[in-house]
């Protein structure tokens, strides 16, 4: 290599070696608190419309109030956890945080959330089912959007063809799903999948037999799975419920290969794409009379982050207040079909939206999923899911699931 | 940054009192070029390898939770983890799967992708266009193929069981993705056909290398056909064969996104492999301790095939 070719390259290493560190050296300060607070950040998983939309209208209309401009940002409801996980250890959360129901005690146990009574959020309209999984140690920590829940859909038509009524007992629920598979039908689908969405379709049946989370192998949980057992094995429903989200359920139902399905209001955007299928609603049914369904509670929560910055804390806090007033409850629950969490709400909501009347009620009796076990429930909620696909498919007898299950 | 300053700078003087200039400062110059040139990729490797392994080795001793990410906070815990993983009665039917879906996948994938890359050696009408097909499952997101074969694997309507079921090779259907006992094998059917196209593709490769003279020589001599193959065209493609398998099994080992699209682990944990469950523990239950444990066990189980390459591969140099 002669001199002068050294010369040039030496000289091109030395333009590239500040490029390299100067990657790293990125990263502003931190944003000056205190002042006027003009705008705020908001995270949320709403990524697609028509919710994405929907929610958007409903910020505009609290930030106005509030007199912010908003600075929104989506993110796919699976990676929402993900995302705060990251934006929580670069100090960078934002102002306003969605968060689905189950994941506040958690996030709130991080010490990453600041409880609404610091900014004198009044909570007292809210249903207290609805406080269950955003109150941490006393302090609450979330403001609940309008909820949802479980229910049993079911095809009008069929069942009116079949001269069946909507089963109010699993007694009914498995006569009247035996009578409705004939050829490519089946007569009731749900998802049994090895994951969240598996074990959070058996609690309404589990919960309504006076099932627990805390003691998963009582007679009363196992009452649940056999009903699930008898189901499949008597071919009422597919094998592939294993397998299925409830996404290919709600397929199944509007494909018309069931003719029953337990599933949940956010289903009928997709319901009233089909025109042919005419549907309604009940809620789940009971093993014995006087048993209530009791369905877990669905639905997402406006929470307030620590970002350090009290001035837009504060701002935030009157931003998920207004969000709790009867307009943005109302307004959002027609849109999407949720359930207002308070309820003072209910009985005007249902005059608006009858379709809604079963949801509503079960909204009513729902249970939060975190409200005993809190951040272990994520552990019972493997072993549910895990059970009933050992019993579904025969590793486990109903009677064995629960614990082969809880050894995992 | 002083080094590179001073030289750039002393470095035009350098060139008219060439004679005077020693030996032993000339030697340096050139040491600290030689260095240079070398930063850059021990940077990128210690940025983008060496800090990850790292950070996976010292996280799975700690327990790294939810909590963590917003105090910072991971208290030390030693082995426990890896006590954990070992002590998980998922973790032997997890390793047993992983060996049996590994050595399945690549069986299947390098077989018939053998098979296709002989077939294509000879030159057809559309051989071509026909070759370039068969890259499709590469270009296609695993995770909409998945959702695909998802559908095509259905018990009740899938086209696979209604298409065996026409031609009268089963009367039952199959319960591909439900049954705990077929799932495993499913999956590794989906595997298969996504690993033929890199198969196909490196094996075809080192087909063009071998010269024809060999099969005419060889033909004068009588050895053609399944004789040529034994003969020739095996031996000549050993170096190949021993990337492709090596690449397949690292490759294989940690595949994720199709066991979660087609069966998310289940039925009931029968396609748990050692990669769903290093997912499952960080991002499901959000314990990275332990599926950090989880990686670094797979990472240590790829290192050891990488080793056998490497080893195999000196033998073959000695030789």
């Amino acid at each position: 290599m002669n001199n002068k070719r050294r010369v040039t390259v030496i000289l091109a290493m030395a333009a590239i070696a500040p490029l390299t560190f100067t990657a790293c050296a990125g990263g502003g300060a931190a944003p000056a608190s205190g002042g006027d607070v003009k705008s705020l950040t908001v995270l949320d998983s709403y990524n697609n419309d028509p919710d994405k939309g929907i929610l958007q209208a409903s910020i505009d209309k609290c930030a106005a109030k509030v007199g912010v401009t908003i600075e929104r940002t989506t993110v796919p409801g699976k990676d929402r956890m993900q995302t705060v996980l990251q934006r929580s250890s670069s100090k960078t959360l934002p102002d306003v945080l969605m968060l689905d129901n189950p994941e506040v005690k958690d996030v709130a146990a991080t010490g990453a959330l600041s409880p609404l009574s610091d900014y004198k959020v009044d909570m007292s309209a809210f249903a207290g089912n609805s406080l269950d999984a955003v109150t941490q140690d006393g302090q609450v920590y979330g403001l609940p959007l309008p909820a949802d829940t479980l229910g049993l859909f079911y095809n009008a038509d069929v069942l009116a063809a079949a001269g069946i009524t909507p089963p109010k007992t699993w007694d009914e629920l498995k006569a009247a799903a035996a009578k409705l598979t004939t050829g490519d039908q089946y007569g009731l689908a749900f998802s049994a999948a090895a994951t969240y969405e598996g074990a959070w379709q058996f609690l309404p049946f589990m919960w309504t037999n006076g099932g627990d989370e805390t003691k998963l192998d009582s007679p009363e949980v196992k009452g649940a799975l056999q009903l699930y057992v008898d189901l499949v094995q008597s071919g009422s429903a597919s094998k592939s419920v294993i397998n299925w989200n409830q996404a290919d359920v709600k397929d199944q139902f509007v494909a018309g290969k069931a003719a029953m399905m337990i599933n949940g209001p956010w289903q009928i955007p997709a319901l009233a794409k089909v025109p042919g299928v005419k549907w309604n609603t009940v809620q789940i049914p009971v093993n014995k009379p006087g048993q209530t369904p009791t369905a877990p509670l669905g639905g997402m929560v406006w929470t307030v982050p620590r970002t350090g910055d009290k001035a837009k804390q504060a701002k935030a806090a009157e931003f998920v207040a207004c969000t709790g007033t009867e307009d943005s409850q109302m307004a959002l629950g027609k849109a999407r079909n949720t359930v207002p969490t308070q309820n003072g709400l209910h009985q005007k909501y249902v005059s608006e939206v009858p379709t809604m009347a079963a949801f509503t009620k079960q909204v009513e009796d729902a249970r939060s999923r975190t409200g005993k076990l809190g951040k272990d429930w994520p552990k019972a909620a493997t072993t549910i899911y895990t059970a009933v696909q050992l019993a579904l498919t025969g590793g486990a007898s109903v009677d064995e699931a629960f614990s082969k299950a809880a050894a995992g | 940054m002083s080094t590179i300053e001073r030289s750039s700078r002393q470095s035009p003087q350098l060139r008219p009192p060439k004679a005077t200039l020693s030996a032993r400062k000339r030697f340096s110059e050139e040491n600290v070029a030689k260095v240079l040139f070398v930063v850059p990729a021990a940077v990128f490797l210690l940025l983008f390898f060496g800090y990850p392994v790292v950070k996976n080795i010292t996280m799975s001793m700690q327990e790294y939770t939810t909590r963590t990410f917003f105090t910072g906070e991971a208290p030390w815990v030693g082995f426990q983890n890896y006590v954990a993983v070992f002590g998980s009665n998922l973790f032997v039917p997890a390793l047993a799967n992983t060996a049996l879906f590994t050595i399945g996948s690549i069986a299947g994938q390098f077989v018939i992708g053998l098979a296709l890359a002989s077939f294509f050696r000879r030159r057809f009408p559309l051989s071509n266009f026909l070759r370039s097909m068969l890259l499709l499952p590469w270009l296609l997101p695993l995770i909409v193929g998945s959702a695909t074969w998802r559908s095509i694997l259905d018990q009740d309507s899938g086209i696979l069981n209604r298409f065996l079921e026409a031609l009268g090779l089963i009367q039952e259907p199959i319960p591909w993705l439900t049954s705990p006992a077929v799932a495993l094998t499913a999956v590794i059917i989906v595997n298969i056909w996504v690993g033929i196209p890199f198969n196909v593709t490196i094996l075809y490769g080192g087909l063009q290398d071998i010269p024809e003279e060999l099969y005419e020589a060889a033909a004068l001599d009588g050895a053609t056909g399944w004789k040529a193959f034994r003969h020739i065209t095996w031996p000549s493609l050993r170096p190949v064969v021993s990337v492709v398998l090596v690449l397949g099994v690292v490759y294989t080992i940690k595949v994720l996104d199709i066991i979660l699209g087609l069966t998310n682990g289940g039925p009931a944990n029968a396609t748990q492999t050692l990669a769903v469950r290093s997912y499952q523990k960080s991002f499901i239950d959000f314990d990275f301790g332990v599926g950090a444990a989880y990686s670094n066990i797979l990472i240590v189980i790829s290192l050891l095939f990488a080793l056998i390459y490497l080893r195999a591969n000196r033998r073959a140099v000695d030789e």
